[in-house]
């Protein structure tokens, strides 16, 4: 704490506020925008928020694929509904990150610089519209696993918009797995398709949850700050677990051969992910990487004088008001 | 929880079905009766095609509406561009599901959205041009919301209870639209130099399909007659009157005069611009027939 | 305005209040970008409310609003009301430097 006789004027004394930072971490209790916090915390709070809204938007553009070719008008629906919940849970990401002293200009401008990431989920493409359940039911399980958990976390506007995001997020997931329900009940084709899906998307929902735990090197921090709650080996863990009996009940096969349960650990066994496929697709050669960040560029560009024009409106309407009203 | 979280009474009833989207409608068609007998009088052949029609007019601006997703100039325009490409795809399928019952067809809503050509389609040509740009694409919307809502809120009273609903609910929908077009309209047309310019290009690309939505099809004349639907050219002074007044307010002026009243897409003649877009649409339902989605 | 340096028209903040039903304060929901107020209230209507009728909404421009520290201990905040989000860096930013 600064001394008694700091007042407004003299330099705030770092290690108190610090000191003062902690307590209220270890005591379970939400660290607000207009608090002190360290650099280094709000530093990772920005890059993570901003790497979930940007996923969040980058997101809508495997499923936003099928839009136009749903075929049932109720699929189209269901899925316009759900990439336009994406739109939304983008924008209360960025509200969230910009809570901490940043602009949503230039996050997206670092977004399609390549300079911050997105989930290497979403630079995998989908071939066909069994892809759109299996994300639904894949995709949107392994982001509901790692965020439940982030609905306690330390940092509360991004806590609060977690809440409202997993309460959303879990109809996302159950409408995937209803269309595979209905899928499987459909032609031998419709069968085959789902199966193909599952197969091209199961090891990438398991590389979601990040490299594992001993090549994670912002884990440990993260979770001191309680920024995280648990790790990534912890988490992907559950979601197998969470996930065998549904595939179960589905009819599909997880493309896992070591994949089997241990009653002695009480958990399933599987194997890892390819790695280095992980590392690549991070490092930006995965097989849509650029198509994506072309399109979510195409999209900020080809906007710009629309923003542009309603800003000169808006300034417009002002200077008008102004005028009719004298001071 | 406290009485001040208002997520919790914001969540409490959105009066979807399916409650707990964030922005959702109920996804189970509307619990309307499309069995609902045929007003007396009234021919039910013509009672469908009716319905075609103003289905196929919502399906089809609706799709085009869905192809902003992802590339809207800001992302608080994707969503209310996917809300208003919904609330149309709502409008369109209990009227489809009540053309299909009407015929004696048995035809669902996916039978008549999937597996018709274009040459049956009914829609007006004004929403199967290409989106264009912002400017147009808002444009195209300002005047289509405007003269659906004009003609939704003569259809409240029809006849038919089935377009009674749709056009009750509707209404209330369209008006929403109406305004976010027409603030596009005024911002672009009063925005920037560049901006201006092609709100004015936007208005003249939409302005020669204005003429066939005061067309009368001889469906529409003979329903006109026994209650059911509201005449098109009735509708022409209010919403030329609505848009000249949203123009002046841009700073814009009309393109020039209205094109005469001529029936088109109402009697399948489509530019080739429908067939492009139907085919996208169509093409996994057809790839699999007999399929279950 | 722009970090990268660019001229951008950015749209500014708006921060969004929502009173969920009658009988109840309005309560801060979230932010938006908007260029006016107009249409920040639509744009609150679809991202905040789920366009629910009944619902009122207050859009504020984020840099209308002043805030006292919430830690009143805090010294380093305690003197003066200011934005509600404050960039929490431990060096003092000049106010006039706009969007820090």
């Amino acid at each position: 704490m600064a001394t008694a006789t700091g007042r407004a004027t003299a330099p705030p004394d770092e290690a108190g506020l610090q000191a003062h930072f902690e307590a209220r971490i270890s005591g379970e209790q939400r660290i607000e925008p207009r608090d002190w916090m360290p650099e280094g915390y709000r530093k990772t709070l920005i890059r993570q928020i901003a790497q979930h809204a940007h996923s969040e938007i980058i997101g809508m553009q495997p499923e936003g694929d099928w839009l136009t070719r749903a075929p049932s008008l109720r699929r189209k629906a269901i899925l316009l509904a759900k990439v336009q919940d994406e739109a939304g849970h983008g924008l209360y990401l960025y509200a969230a990150a910009e809570t901490l002293g940043v602009e949503r200009a230039d996050l997206t401008q670092r977004l399609i610089n390549g300079r911050q990431k997105y989930s290497s989920i979403f630079n995998y493409p989908t071939l066909s519209f069994a892809d759109v359940g299996v994300i639904g039911w894949l995709v949107d399980g392994a982001a509901i696993c790692n965020q439940v958990p982030l609905c306690r976390s330390s940092y509360g506007p991004y806590a609060r918009a977690m809440v409202r995001i997993c309460k959303e997020e879990s109809f996302h997931q159950r409408q995937g797995y209803e269309l595979l329900m209905r899928m499987m009940e459909g032609t031998p084709a419709q069968r085959e398709m789902v199966q193909d899906a599952v197969d091209r998307w199961w090891w990438p929902a398991l590389m979601m949850f990040g490299p594992p735990d001993a090549e994670s090197p912002n884990t440990r921090q993260s979770m001191a700050w309680r920024i995280k709650r648990d790790t990534n080996d912890e988490l992907r863990q559950r979601f197998v677990d969470m996930t065998v009996p549904q595939a179960r009940r589905l009819g599909v096969t997880l493309p896992d051969p070591e994949l089997r349960w241990n009653a002695e650990r009480g958990h399933h066994d599987f194997g890892q992910p390819d790695w280095e496929e992980f590392k690549r697709v991070i490092a930006g050669d995965g097989p849509c990487n650029a198509e994506r960040i072309a399109r979510r560029r195409a999209a900020h560009d080809n906007g710009a004088w629309v923003r542009e024009a309603a800003v000169a409106h808006a300034a417009k309407r002002r200077a008008r008001t102004t005028e009719e009203v004298p001071a | 929880m406290s009485g001040d979280n208002p997520y919790a009474a914001l969540s409490e009833d959105h009066g979807g079905t399916e409650p707990g989207w964030a922005f959702g409608t109920g996804f189970v068609a509307a619990p309307l009766d499309a069995d609902a007998p045929v007003p007396p009088g009234v021919d039910a052949d013509d009672l469908s095609r009716y319905c075609c029609m103003l289905a196929d007019d919502a399906l089809v601006m609706s799709q085009r509406l869905i192809q902003w997703c992802t590339s809207a100039p800001e992302l608080e325009e994707e969503v209310a561009l996917a809300n208003i490409a919904l609330d149309l795809l709502g409008q369109a399928r209990p009227l489809l599901a009540r053309a299909g019952r009407v015929d004696g067809s048995g035809r669902d809503e996916d039978a008549l959205a999937f597996f018709r050509d274009a040459p049956e389609f009914r829609n007006v040509r004004l929403v199967e041009a290409p989106n264009g740009d912002f400017a147009r694409s808002t444009a195209r919307l300002f005047v289509f919301s405007t003269w659906r809502l004009a003609l939704f809120d003569r259809l409240r009273s029809s006849a038919d209870p089935v377009l009674a609903a749709v056009a009750a609910k509707g209404v209330n929908e369209l008006a929403y639209h109406r305004e976010y077009a027409a603030g596009w309209v005024i911002r672009l047309g009063d925005g920037t130099p560049l901006s201006r310019e092609r709100m004015a290009a936007g208005l003249a690309e939409v302005w020669p399909d204005l003429g066939e939505l005061f067309a009368v099809h001889p469906v529409e004349a003979r329903l006109v007659d026994g209650a059911v639907a509201a005449d098109p050219a009735g509708l022409r002074v209010e919403v030329l009157g609505v848009v000249e007044q949203v123009v002046r307010e841009a700073t814009l002026r009309s393109p020039g005069p209205v094109p005469p009243a001529v029936v088109a897409g109402r009697d399948g003649q489509h530019s080739g611009e429908l067939a492009s877009l139907l085919a996208e649409m169509q093409a996994v339902a057809r790839a699999h027939p007999g399929a279950s989605w | 305005m722009s970090a990268e340096g660019e001229p951008r028209g950015d749209w500014p903040l708006f921060e969004v209040f929502v009173r969920g039903k009658r009988g109840l304060n309005h309560v801060h929901v979230g932010s938006l970008h908007a260029a006016d107020a107009e249409m920040a209230l639509r744009n609150a209507r679809d991202l905040y409310t789920r366009r629910n009728e009944g619902v009122s909404i207050w859009v504020v421009p984020a840099e209308a609003i002043s805030a006292s520290s919430p830690d009143e201990k805090d010294p380093f905040f305690a003197p003066s009301a200011d934005k509600v989000y404050r960039h929490p860096t431990f060096y003092p930013i000049p106010e006039d430097v706009p969007h820090m």
